[in-house]
């Protein structure tokens, strides 16, 4: 075990990933010299060679396009998108190319290409800077999509993405790359799936879904609402195509009640799917309707008003109590629930 | 030839003649921008008539062409017109869906096909059937993503080529990126890239040169121009020669008459060989016409002049080597008649191969989405067997 950044903790798997397998080879704008303007392949370029770590012409298109065909003379490219605000030019090659060329082949041509994407506000930056893309592609069939929350997952995740043979999206939340924390570099990557949710803390009251860069709110606001004597299960999904919806499920079977909290805007987001499929799954299990805090369907706001935008742990505890039928912000509305006092 | 304030609209812009012009250069192949006269004048051996012009640079390139071998060009070009014919033919019949026909472009395919090396990989557009045909794919495979039996036809790797890449120019990025992934194997291979003069104005193919040239990538940029894109005449896309784009990029470019299939052979050889020895990328313009219509859905007639059908048709690929071989005595009955039962013994294949072509089953409709499993698709299979399993009997091809 050894006590290290988010950030260190991807380059630390990343390093591993290329020291396993000469296939594995980075790609990216300013990833080499510079290390990435997160500094997350700091000294891979100087370790590994230039014709491992390729920094590429700025040109988003052009890196998805040309990792397409690294991925088909049986390379693994690692792609890093700069930031969130900047996958959009990439965006066809990872919906047309990456995402079905496995499909349009019968399964010939394997794309085993991770997209890094730096994502999620929180840091005081401009447009284009600090945005949760992720919905566009959980809804691409033939991606894989998870969001990392913590060291030791962000150190596991990135071996497991680069080594499926299905192109995954790995989403970092940047705001959390000095987080410190325990990583167990020895752990072997094929012993645990990214596939499978993680819960975080166990309740019985609330089951409180979230990824990424919500996680240690959610967490916050459990160890908050265990104060009012609310038990809440925080889940950390992890992987965000396919979701781990048994874990979502089983928790709620026992709570009754779900929230999910996420940066990305409401409507169409992923917080819809899951509160679709829960309810598809579970119904006769609810106690309430499940609620959605997330960000507004707003573009990502300038700086001086993310706050506001961004869910954080009072905005949750609300959701909360809107769950738990307890007064909230909502109480009162047309359509919305009818306060009844304490917890059943 | 006119080569500057080419209006949109305006169609083609040059004339594939005056082989003349072009023998007095040497090594003409790296396009040095407008700045020297005739640079612009496409790479042109056998001229519209038939008659082969001698070249100080490009002979070399060709000298092992003999009559055999040209009589083997054009028996290919013969075979690729006519499983041509016989596909439009089946979507006629109500066989296949779409079929794009490369008709006019049998030079500029067998050519640059004849080129290439089992080693080499191409990246190609859906028009390149008779690139596909070099290549030596089973015949029924290009159908299969036409008649709507797969999504696409073979496997890339028992050919080394990609299946047709339908969105416009993205391929031309995988066939730089192949390309690097040659280098870093320390490879002497060469990945080649077919698109059209539509593709041209595409980011992923500007951006592909971008690429190719910073990593002196062994790619080779073989651009069909063919005068439309569905209906947009050339003129819509590009105000001066497309070649003439790639040096900007710091990539040496050719013009070629995309209708003469020896200039074809001859300048993709010389950019096969130099990615090979380090050289880099080259792009290659071959100047040619879509004498058809761009698939069978369209009807050129709404855009397109008569008369230049007609000025394109005098310049037929195989009709002037057809004309080269007879005043070779190279065209002899005995040998048009083994051309024409090798045509027609492929034009059966095909069809026997498409008509036998074994229907998908319902479950198919999930396969190889993921290469691991993947429970959110399980589930949604899961569920559509077993509502299929609630007929009795069950449909053989879903609900209405």
């Amino acid at each position: 075990m050894s006590t290290m950044t988010f950030g260190r903790a991807i380059n630390a798997g990343l390093r591993r990933a290329m020291d396993n397998d000469p296939k594995v080879v980075l790609m990216g704008e300013d990833i080499g010299k510079l290390g990435g303007v997160f500094r997350i392949t700091d000294g891979l370029q100087k370790d590994f060679g230039p014709h491992r770590v390729l920094d590429s012409p700025l040109a988003e298109a052009g890196i998805m396009g040309t990792a397409v065909g690294m991925a088909y003379r049986g390379y693994r490219p690692v792609v890093e998108i700069q930031f969130d605000g900047f996958i959009y030019p990439a965006f066809d090659q990872i919906v047309c190319q990456v995402a079905k060329l496995h499909y349009r082949t019968q399964g010939a041509v394997k794309m085993p290409i991770t997209i890094r994407v730096p994502f999620g506000g929180g840091i005081g930056s401009p447009e284009h800077h600090s945005e949760s893309p992720e919905a566009y592609f959980t809804h691409t069939s033939g991606l894989r999509v998870v969001s990392v929350s913590n060291p030791q997952d962000a150190y596991t995740m990135i071996q497991q993405a680069i080594a499926s043979d299905d192109p995954v999206l790995y989403f970092e939340p940047k705001r959390r790359y000095h987080v410190k924390g325990e990583v167990d570099e020895a752990a072997d990557p094929a012993s645990s799936d990214m596939g499978a949710a993680r819960v975080v803390t166990e309740g019985t009251d609330v089951t409180l879904v979230t990824y990424g860069p919500l996680v240690p709110t959610a967490r916050d606001a459990a160890v908050a609402a265990s104060d009012d004597g609310t038990s809440i299960e925080v889940i950390d999904l992890r992987s965000l195509a396919p979701i781990d919806f048994a874990t979502v499920e089983a928790s709620v079977r026992k709570t009754g009640r779900l929230v999910v909290t996420h940066e990305a805007a409401q409507s169409g987001g992923l917080g819809a799917e899951i509160a679709a499929s829960i309810t598809e799954r579970c119904f006769d299990y609810l106690e309430h309707a499940p609620v959605r805090i997330t960000g507004f369907d707003i573009p990502y706001p300038y700086s001086k008003l993310e706050f506001h935008h961004l869910p954080d742990l009072d905005r949750i505890l609300d959701g909360v109590d809107r769950v738990m039928r307890r007064p909230n912000s909502l109480s009162g509305l047309e359509g919305a629930p009818t306060p009844q006092g304490a917890a059943q | 030839m006119a080569q500057d304030g080419i209006l949109p609209g305006s169609g083609s812009e040059e004339r594939v003649e005056a082989p003349g012009e072009t023998a007095g250069q040497t090594g003409g192949t790296v396009h040095p921008g407008p700045s020297r006269p005739g640079a612009d004048e496409p790479v042109q051996l056998i001229d519209s008539s038939g008659v082969r012009h001698p070249h100080d640079h490009y002979d070399a390139l060709v000298a092992d062409v003999d009559g055999p071998a040209l009589q083997k060009l054009y028996e290919d070009m013969v075979v690729v017109r006519r499983i041509d014919a016989e596909a439009t033919a089946l979507q006629r019949q109500g066989e296949l869906a779409l079929w794009p026909p490369l008709l006019g472009q049998e030079a500029a395919q067998i050519g640059s096909g004849r080129a290439l090396r089992s080693d080499d990989f191409v990246f190609s557009s859906y028009r390149e059937n008779a690139v596909a045909y070099c290549r030596g794919v089973d015949l029924a495979d290009i159908l299969r993503v036409w008649r709507g039996n797969a999504s696409s036809g073979w496997d890339p790797y028992t050919i080394n080529m990609a299946t047709p890449q339908v969105i416009i120019g993205a391929q031309t990025l995988h066939a730089t990126g192949y390309a690097m992934g040659i280098l870093n194997d320390g490879a002497d291979a060469v990945a080649v890239t077919y698109f059209g003069d539509g593709a041209t104005s595409q980011g992923d193919v500007n951006e592909a040169m971008v690429f190719a040239a910073s990593y002196q990538a062994p790619v080779v940029f073989f651009c069909q121009n063919n005068h439309w894109a569905i209906s947009e005449p050339v003129g819509l896309q590009a105000h001066v020669p497309i070649a003439r784009r790639a040096p900007g990029f710091g990539i040496p470019s050719v013009r070629v008459d995309g209708n003469d299939v020896l200039a074809c052979l001859a300048v993709t050889r010389e950019a096969l060989a130099r990615a090979r020895s380090g050289g880099g990328p080259t792009f290659i313009e071959a100047v040619t016409y879509r004498m058809g219509p761009h698939t069978t859905a369209d009807d050129p007639t709404r855009y397109r002049d008569a008369n230049e059908l007609e000025d394109w048709a005098a310049r037929d690929p195989l009709a002037r080597l057809a004309t080269l071989l007879d005043s070779r005595g190279l065209l002899e009955a005995d040998y048009t008649d083994a051309v024409k039962a090798k045509a027609d013994a492929v034009a059966a294949e095909l069809r026997e191969g498409c008509l036998s072509m074994p229907e998908p089953a319902p479950s198919d409709v999930f396969r190889h989405v993921y290469s691991e499993p993947n429970s959110w698709l399980e589930r949604q299979q899961d569920h559509y067997e077993r509502y299929l399993a609630s007929f009795t009997p069950a449909p053989q091809e879903g609900p209405r």
